[in-house]
């Protein structure tokens, strides 16, 4: 294997690793309130979310680019008063795989979160717990396997992820170089050998990762 | 004991649930059909309701005031509530469960109530240790009255708590509802719609019906209860409501 490989590798794992993270406790957060709570613009909100899910990977990374390019809202914000460029960097990698991956995370928390009993939540308050002791040993625990699961879901979205990355971050190898993208890039170029190897190693990536959350799942729901 | 219900006011699906009492008997019981108000009312007590008007006191501590915008969240109540599907904790096992109000360590929560006094009195030393779901029901049912009991509650309310059990474990668990009575002393609230349960428990009955106390008195007064062999319990239909019970 060679060292661009094992970068590529590396980086892709370390990049759906992070994105992950990151959408985490937003994640569970909004999938809870949209769970457990009614408010004004809550419709509103849970299309939004869902839209990722709906529009085209390319159609996403197109308004990520309009978002935090240097003439963007957002982007010409951070650049000027915070110094931060987000475009062509790994950090707009990150973004754009959290941005595709959270739609699959909240959603499949939310289920998680709506099917603890409200009865048993009920029950912990009587016995003299707050709403946050609750939320973190009755209700977080009791939706754990549902949780892990949408956490798993998004990292394999993330891992696999290429229009809204490739529009947002381009290409740009040792700096925005993930696996989908250094396959086809290899197929463009007519290198078939080096776009196997990539095959092999995304598909091996996979594999670990879904085999690792199956075993996870099967423990924590046992 | 003493729980004050002053013009309480809480608008249901159908009907608005409307209550003036004073409860001050060991254990009160609340009788009536399916949907007359009984649960409802047990998580309006517990907190779990906000009601549209009305004060709940429990010996003199203010629960509940609409007029004084006065509203005591359920973990600060000492209010205890045992609901009709024992609602226990599946992650935990059965220590845990007991222990929840303790931050899951076994402790003296105050004289009197210890959880190895509620653990030998409701005959749980051999369960301590199991999974919630490998319990039967009549096992479940007694792990949801520890757990309550463990947070050393003012005043218990319970929600039909035999109606998930049939005849044969009805007759196992009657006797601890009996035990914990004596042994702990603490109020009773008991939502039943069953007489013969009432009969056996209470001391004080309401008769709720669309969401009114429709009569009150002690169990004698307000039921017949046929003459049966004492172990066997009465079916509800030889034990019924009278016309002339105390109103």
């Amino acid at each position: 294997m060679s060292s661009d490989l094992w970068q590529v590798t590396w980086f892709t794992a370390w990049v759906a690793v992070t994105s992950t993270l990151v959408i985490l406790p937003p994640g569970i957060a909004l999938a809870w309130l949209l769970a457990r709570r009614q408010w004004p613009g809550k419709s509103i909100v849970e299309t939004l979310v869902a839209l990722p899910l709906v529009i085209p990977p390319v159609a996403t990374g197109l308004i990520l680019l309009h978002l935090f390019g240097r003439r963007g809202l957002l982007g010409h914000w951070l650049e000027n008063s915070l110094g931060i460029e987000i475009v062509f960097t790994w950090k707009a990698v990150v973004i754009a795989t959290a941005v595709m991956s959270f739609p699959l995370l909240v959603r499949t928390a939310r289920v998680a979160f709506e099917n603890v009993s409200p009865r048993v939540e009920h029950v912990a308050r009587t016995l003299g717990a707050g709403p946050w002791r609750v939320f973190w040993t009755i209700t977080l625990p009791l939706a754990r396997p549902g949780v892990i699961a949408g956490a798993v879901l998004a990292f394999a979205r993330a891992l696999g992820e290429f229009g809204a990355t490739v529009m947002v971050a381009g290409f740009i190898p040792g700096k925005t170089e993930t696996l989908s993208l250094s396959i086809y890039h290899s197929v463009e170029l007519g290198r078939d050998g080096e776009a196997a190897a990539f095959l092999a190693v995304s598909v091996a990536l996979a594999f670990v990762a879904v085999w690792c959350s199956e075993r996870l799942l099967r423990r924590v729901a046992a | 004991m003493s729980l004050e219900i002053t013009r309480l006011r809480l608008p249901l699906a159908s009907f608005s649930l409307e209550l003036d009492a004073r409860l001050d008997a060991p254990v009160t019981g609340l009788f009536g059909a399916s949907g007359a108000g009984k649960t409802s009312l047990l998580e309006t007590i517990a907190g779990l309701r906000r009601p549209a008007d009305g004060l709940i006191s429990l010996d003199g501590v203010v629960l509940t005031d609409s007029a004084a915008l006065v509203f005591r969240p359920p973990e600060s109540r000492g209010v205890g509530f045992v609901p009709q599907d024992s609602a226990l904790f599946t992650h935990l096992n059965v220590q845990e469960n007991l222990c929840y109000s303790q931050r899951s360590r076994p402790r003296a929560t105050r004289p009197g109530i210890s959880y190895e006094h509620v653990r030998d009195v409701l005959n749980l030393g051999s369960l301590v240790a199991r999974r919630i779901g490998s319990l039967s029901g009549g096992e479940r049912q007694r792990v949801a009255f520890g757990r309550a009991l463990l947070a050393a509650p003012h005043l218990l309310l319970l929600d039909e708590p035999l109606a998930s059990l049939d005849r044969e474990l009805k007759d196992q668990i009657l006797p601890y509802l009996r035990l914990i009575r004596d042994e702990f002393k603490i109020p009773m609230l008991l939502v039943s719609h069953s007489a013969d349960e009432i009969v056996a428990l209470c001391d004080d009955v309401l008769v709720l019906e669309q969401g009114r106390c429709v009569r009150r008195g002690p169990p004698a007064g307000l039921f017949v209860v046929s003459p049966r062999p004492h172990h066997e319990l009465a079916k509800p239909a030889d034990v019924s409501p009278l016309k002339d019970g105390a109103a």
